[in-house]
């Protein structure tokens, strides 16, 4: 063992003990082994999947035809389908890549960082909410392609051996962005992947069909279990987890670098870094949230998430909140403070203005909303939170969409300054990535074991009592 | 098999028989083995991933069989020619590559151009290449041929011989060619029953019909702003819409601009009926409905001691008070000042204009008089003759020389049903319009550049309208119309023999070659006349309080409607209003808020009895009772450009008022309509942002840095600061802001120039229009009557540009001239540049803009400038091109880019010369002088871009009377 876990919590019913969350227990009292593997396993494996999933993946599927319309259309027509213009030359497909990419940071933070922290509680949600990072990412590198005016040379932005000795140009964020987004994804994947090989292993030593035991055997890359098996895997699961860490800080400030280097008003600010990372990790766990809740539910997995983690998820969503709000209140004061004539003019459009109603649509939902996670009962019911946390995740689109549309809107030349306004092909696309995401999410919950049982077990046999 | 070279391949009988045979019978596939397979898979992989490495295929083109005389390939030529507008003509020079023109400027011998063009001029030359022009003759709107048609006309002339061509009559536009006249002379000699009439909308018949008041006979009035101090503007747009436009604005810019030592500027008075061009460059500007202008009028002649008063005043104080600063500022300024009385203004006002000039000394001096270049005869009354004679049935042949009559007659002549009437009725137009859909023949009419052809200018001077290329269809000239029945000939003989007999003398065929050369013959000018005034009596008209007016004007961009089908005109943000492909009923914002209307509600004007309903665009500096319409838009029978755009408000327009209807009632009807602008805010919201930078010409002498005061501190940086302080070119640009009238003619010239494509209006209502230099105009002080600010912004070559940063591809790069470069070929299209970029002056193609299909678009590209694609950013170059193509020329010749000898095309079409352009680095040079100044500012320099293109701030010269 690479790590030693601490004595873990005495199980309870989630129901008790509210006063003390970290009393509360992290896998339920009944499970033993042989249940969590039938129980997690067996989603995937044996039980035909629950009604809902149908629907679910139905739903899903169909917004992806609408992203796979929504892609056709922009590359036969160019990016004049949406409603970008000049000066708002960034429109829904920035403000959604920076929300995608935002997103995926909650999985990361729950599978490395808190793992490097030791933070036990993480181990039931990691799977879920890495993949979801993943498919996060996925959606938001969509976005940086199709956005760019002549799509099919977005090579260019790579360092590659070209003909006539052409480099990108270094100076640029976006060519940081494509590093940062390439490698955050990369990291991911191996992380994720790394996870995944004791658990497939054991998929394909339970699997009931000869072809499921072929697909899970190739997957599992000849895991056997063996001492040295497990001490190699638990080095290199640490090293990516080191890995990644630091990701979860450059990743979004890379992004917000985006921003900050340029000399725009609203988006020309030292703060944007740390901001935007406090608002990465607070939209991530509340998409974690929005999907942990409903699947506990179906899949009837309130034992291995439990009130707990539910409440340690909204606790970290009410710290990282009021980091935001702390950027909100930073941004509007430095504008004032600066005595710069053009910051003040876009902070008083940007609340007052012609989009003013979206600015404090995303206070309300960013900033007001969010407090009712002071109330430890709302915290650890999952229906509250799961309203707040959408709250949130709606909020979170809203705030990029306020730095990226109104700050461009209303910059320096007064003459050049005109509205944005999204076409159905905007809407189109953001609806199309959600359905991109939550296909492979649905595709995943079908075919992956979503939480992870090897670590699920070590709980196990690290609760008092010992094993089962 | 051992080849040198592919032909010599080809030629080897083996490879021969195996082209002819590449799969003979029986033929199996080499056999492959699995390493060799997997080679070539690869090899594959990496070829079809490398598609940028295939070597285009080689295309020959076939070259001259025989070179034309003086061309050389890639080498454009220059010839001289002349455009007429309403009869008066203006010198012109084409650019012409390979034989099809490319680009028009002004001829600056020509004395109405000066080497200057404005709109109407740049756009035409896309005219030429509409693709919707009339291509062929038409009878009863079948495709004919010229020869049928002249064998029809012969005949009916011979028909009408008998009774001395009685049933004749010919309509015109208005003429000033003398081959035209002498022609329509002779055939009216021949046929001494035929009848000429001369009839276009935009006429002068207020003017000469007020020099016949106050003078007993028409004359041309001509002004000379240059000597004059003050100046007042009876809602005359003498600097846009006056046939003189483009001298008038360098004479008046000359009085004004920035230069040193100036020891007084010239202050501009306009009391106008509308905002115009002439009005939002005025130091005191009055709004007055139309009506009351006459008052006005009268009552500054009173106050003047012209004559005795009248009436009792009905003028408010403030008005008041500006008569009394005027009269003073006037009465001071004798025989350097000059009052112009607008076109649009009833013969009353013109006759006070003239009085007051004399009183003042002005005639002879700031105002002189020649006889009249055109006919002065009245158009509507010439119309009215017409009408009669149609609605009587009395005309057997009506030949329409150009024009557009069913279009533009009064609404209350009922042309159209006249026309019908006519037995027979010919149709020379250049498209197949509202007139040609009704005439028995339409026969297309040569453009300009097609065809020979004379004219005189404003002042006389006698121009070649000479072709720059062949007919692209099957047109003809109003010449060879009016031939048919004659001689015969072609508009070149027409031309040529017309002026070798009025000039018989040895040197005709030099002096032919001369005019032909230049533009115009030398020293036609008109002679000086001397004018005597006859004494008048004048009441004006009474105004009803509460009564609403409407006023008429030409379109300031498709004029009358002969260019509602061309796209650069109808893109063109018009003056003030910066409206685009539609024209609106302009209100001022009071009348708006009181009447509940917002921009772009539809409303119902009712005029004697006449209805029309179109939407309304609030415009500040408009008068409370008085609404503007523009005519010209609206067009039913027109090409693909032009329908659907704007309102016909001839359907209102009636022959007794023709520029001013009372009485009018305005209903609100609920609708709505898209109205397209490109300037959504036309109000600085902070002082501070200091973007324009204007003052008094008080201050200025006070404080000459007032413009620096406020202006940014020079950053020191360690950060290359030598960066762009090369031995080279270092290029730059100044712009006059004072100069600049705001009259929209750099925007075109760079259009033409730069390839710039039109994108419609759906797409300027979106933002997305291309223009690589736009014309800002700012409003400052009250939405009643602001004072209007014109900027033109085009690229501002930041010596540290933002754009450059961020560009992830580095498709915008500096040069070591200080050029920010552009590479269309290098960019993706993130559009981060636009995004970063202060001054939003760079253009993004988001869609296929560019017509890449239409063949008879192709030749009006410069060949010197790339054609843009789809999803990559565009951006004024500062004329690379011709930096580049005066580079080669001076580089032969073994010296530098003299200063003047490289022009941008926003700099040469400038009729005020507000834009300067050349080496930064030569303190001799006129751009270096202009940055010396100090008036000279960086637009956001505190931004420390370090732009290139710098303005002088913009002076004012009010007077001091009517400012406390």
């Amino acid at each position: 063992m690479a790590y030693t876990a601490q004595t873990g919590p005495t199980p309870d019913s989630p129901k008790t003990n509210l006063a003390d969350a970290s009393a509360m227990p992290l896998i339920g009292p009944t499970e033993t082994f042989e249940s969590v593997t039938q129980n997690i396993g067996g989603i995937v494996l044996t039980q035909k999947p629950p009604r809902s999933w149908f629907f679910g993946a139905g739903v899903a599927f169909i917004l992806l035809m609408v992203l796979l319309c929504a892609i056709s259309w922009l590359l036969y027509r160019g990016v004049g389908i949406w409603g970008i213009n000049i000066p708002v030359a960034w429109g829904f497909a920035i403000v959604n890549f920076v929300w995608w990419i935002g997103i995926g940071h909650a999985g990361t933070f729950i599978s490395a960082i808190l793992l490097l922290v030791h933070q036990q509680w993480r181990t039931s949600i990691n799977r879920l909410t890495e993949a979801m990072t993943l498919f996060a990412v996925a959606c938001a590198g969509l976005f940086p392609l199709l956005h760019l005016g002549r799509p099919l040379v977005f090579y260019w932005l790579f360092p590659y051996p070209d003909t006539m000795g052409l480099w990108p140009q270094f100076r640029s964020p976006l060519v940081w962005d494509v590093f940062a987004v390439s490698t955050y994804f990369t990291v991911s994947f191996l992380f994720w992947y790394a996870g995944l090989i004791p658990d497939l292993a054991s998929l394909r030593d339970r699997a009931p069909t000869r072809r499921k035991k072929v697909i899970y055997g190739i997957l599992a890359l000849g895991w056997r279990g063996s001492a040295a098996h497990w001490q190699n895997h638990q080095s290199a699961y640490l090293l990516l987890a080191g890995l990644a860490a630091p990701l979860v800080l450059s990743v979004h400030s890379v992004v917000s670098f985006d921003f900050a280097v340029a000399i725009v008003p609203g988006w020309h600010s030292t703060i944007f870094p740390p901001y935007f990372v406090a608002g990465a990790i607070y939209s991530g766990f509340a998409m974690v949230l929005n999907i942990v809740i409903p699947i506990r539910k179906i899949y009837g997995l309130e034992n291995y998430i439990t009130a707990r983690h539910l409440n340690n998820m909204a606790v970290i969503m009410l710290a990282t909140g009021m980091m935001v709000t702390y950027g909100y209140v930073m941004e509007a004061f430095m504008a004032w403070y600066s005595g710069d004539v053009f910051e003040q003019s876009m902070m008083a459009n940007r609340a007052f203005g012609p989009y003013g109603w979206i600015f404090w649509a995303l206070i309300l939902l960013n900033v007001i909303l969010p407090q009712a996670l002071w109330f430890k009962r709302i915290r650890t019911t999952p229906a509250t939170l799961f309203f707040v946390a959408l709250a949130i995740n709606i909020g979170m689109w809203v705030e990029r969409f306020v730095i990226v549309i109104t700050s461009l809107q209303h910059d320096f030349t007064p003459s050049a300054w005109r509205l944005y306004r999204p076409t159905f092909w905007d809407w189109a696309t953001l609806a199309g990535s959600i359905g991109l995401f939550l296909t492979l999410l649905f595709l995943f919950l079908r075919v992956l074991p979503m939480i992870s049982i090897f670590e699920m077990r070590k709980l196990i046999t690290e609760k008092p009592g010992g094993r089962a | 098999m051992i080849w040198r070279s592919l032909d010599e391949l080809a030629a080897v009988p083996a490879f021969q028989s195996a082209r002819h045979n590449e799969f003979p019978p029986g033929a199996t596939e080499p056999p492959v083995n699995r390493r060799d397979f997997l080679k070539l898979m690869a090899a594959s992989m990496a070829l079809a991933s490398l598609p940028a490495c295939t070597r285009q295929p080689i295309e020959k083109i076939v070259p001259y069989v025989k070179q034309p005389e003086e061309l050389v390939p890639g080498n454009p030529l220059f010839y001289a020619t002349a455009m007429t507008l309403g009869g008066f003509a203006s010198g012109l020079m084409i650019e012409s590559h390979e034989g099809h023109p490319t680009k028009i400027e002004g001829n600056p011998g020509h004395p109405s151009s000066l080497g200057a063009t404005n709109v109407l001029q740049q756009a035409a030359l896309l005219d030429l290449y509409d693709p919707d022009r009339s291509q062929t003759v038409l009878n009863h709107g079948q495709p004919s041929t010229w020869e049928s048609f002249a064998t029809a006309f012969q005949a009916q002339m011979q028909s009408v011989q008998a009774n001395h061509g009685r049933g004749v009559h010919i309509l015109t536009e208005t003429i000033s060619s003398p081959t035209l006249r002498s022609q329509l002379q002779t055939l009216l000699g021949k046929y001494p029953e035929a009848r000429w009439h001369q009839y276009e909308p935009v006429n002068r018949d207020n003017a000469f019909a007020g020099a016949r008041l106050a003078f007993g006979e028409a004359v041309e009035m001509h002004c000379h702003f240059d000597r004059a101090k003050v100046i007042l503007s009876l809602d005359s747009d003498f600097l846009y819409g006056h046939p003189d436009n483009l001298r008038h604005a360098l004479a008046f810019a000359d009085g004004r601009r920035a230069q040193s030592g100036r020891a007084d500027m010239n202050r501009l008075y306009v009391v106008e009926s509308s905002a115009s061009v002439t009005g939002s460059n005025a130091d005191h500007r009055l709004p007055l409905n139309a009506t009351g202008i006459a008052r006005f009028a009268y009552e500054l002649a009173t106050r003047l001691g012209l004559m005795a008063a009248g009436s009792p005043s009905e003028l408010t104080p403030e008005t008041r008070k500006w008569i009394y600063a005027l009269a003073d500022d006037l009465l001071q300024n004798e025989g350097t000042s000059l009052v112009i009385a607008g076109e649009n203004q009833p013969p009353d006002v013109h006759v006070l204009a003239h009085n007051i000039n004399d009183f003042l000394g002005n005639i002879g001096h700031t105002v002189t008089f020649t006889e009249p270049v055109i006919n002065p005869a009245s158009q509507i009354e010439s119309l009215r003759d017409l009408i009669a004679a149609l609605h009587a049935g009395s005309v057997e042949t009506l030949l329409i020389l150009g024009g557009n009559p069913t279009f533009t007659a009064p609404a209350d002549f009922d042309f159209p049903a006249g026309l019908l009437k006519a037995k027979s009725c010919i149709h020379l137009s250049t498209e197949v319009n509202e007139t040609s859909a009704l005439c028995e023949w339409h026969i297309p009419q040569n453009h300009f550049l097609e065809s020979w052809s004379d004219g005189r200018a404003f002042d006389g001077t006698v121009s070649i309208v000479q072709p720059l290329i062949l007919p692209l269809y099957a047109g003809k000239s109003a010449h060879e119309v009016l031939d048919v029945v004659t001689l015969g000939r072609s508009d070149y003989d027409i031309v040529h023999d017309f002026w070798s007999q009025k000039m018989a003398g040895l040197d005709f065929e030099k002096n032919w070659r001369q005019a032909l050369h230049d533009g115009y013959f030398a020293n036609t000018r008109l002679p000086e006349k001397r004018v005597s005034l006859r004494t008048f009596q004048i009441t004006p008209v009474a105004q009803k309080t509460g009564s609403l007016e409407i006023t008429f004007s030409p379109d300031p961009n498709i004029h009358d409607g002969r260019f509602a089908n061309n796209a650069w005109l109808q893109e063109l943000p018009q003056p003030v209003t910066k409206l685009t492909w539609d024209n609106a009923a302009l209100l001022s914002p009071g009348f708006a808020a009181k009447e509940g209307l917002a921009n772009g509600d539809i409303v119902d004007l009712e005029l004697n009895g006449r209805r029309l309903s179109l939407p309304v665009w609030i415009t500040p500096g408009q008068p409370d009772d008085s609404i503007a319409l523009h005519f010209g838009g609206g067009r039913s029978h027109v090409g693909r450009v032009g329908k659907n755009a704007g309102f016909n408000t001839y359907t209102l327009r009636t022959s007794d008022s023709l520029y001013i209807g009372r009485d009018v009632r305005m209903q609100k009807t609920g609708g709505h309509y898209p109205l397209v602008t490109t300037q959504t805010q036309h109000a600085i919201d902070s002082e501070e942002r200091q973007i324009f930078r204007e003052g008094t010409f008080a201050d200025f002498k006070a404080d000459p840095e007032f413009a620096k005061k406020s202006s940014e501190t020079p950053i020191e940086t360690l950060f290359k600061p030598e960066e762009f302080k090369t031995d080279g070119y270092r290029w730059g640009m100044a712009i006059d802001l004072t100069a600049c009238i705001g009259c929209n003619a750099c925007i075109l010239a760079c259009q033409s120039e730069n390839n710039i494509p039109v994108v419609g209006k759906d797409q300027v209502s979106k933002g997305r229009i291309m223009h690589w230099i736009r014309v800002d105009t700012y409003f400052r002080g009250t939405p009643e009557n602001p004072d209007m600010n014109h900027q033109p912004v085009p690229c501002m070559q930041c010596e540290n540009a933002p754009c450059e940063l961020v560009c992830p591809v580095g498709a915008t790069v500096h040069d070591k001239e200080g050029l920010n470069l552009q590479v269309y070929n290098r960019c993706v299209g993130t559009r981060y540049c636009s995004n970063n970029c202060p001054y939003k002056v760079r253009r993004f193609n988001f869609f296929q803009y560019a017509d890449y299909h239409d063949t008879t678009l192709k030749p009006l590209w410069n060949p010197n400038v790339t054609v843009r694609s789809r999803g990559v950013m565009e951006k004024c170059t500062y004329c690379i091109q011709r930096i580049s193509m005066a580079r080669i020329g001076s580089e032969e010749q073994g010296h530098k880019i003299q200063d003047g000898q490289l022009k941008t095309a926003c700099q040469q079409v400038c009729p005020a010369r507000a834009i300067v352009f050349g080496d930064i680095g030569d303190p001799k040079s006129a751009v270096s002088k202009l940055k010396a100044n100090n008036l000279n500012f960086s637009m956001l320099g505190e931004l420390n871009t370090r732009p290139r293109t710098t303005y002088l701030a913009k002076l004012r010269n009010p007077n001091p009377q009517l400012t406390t």
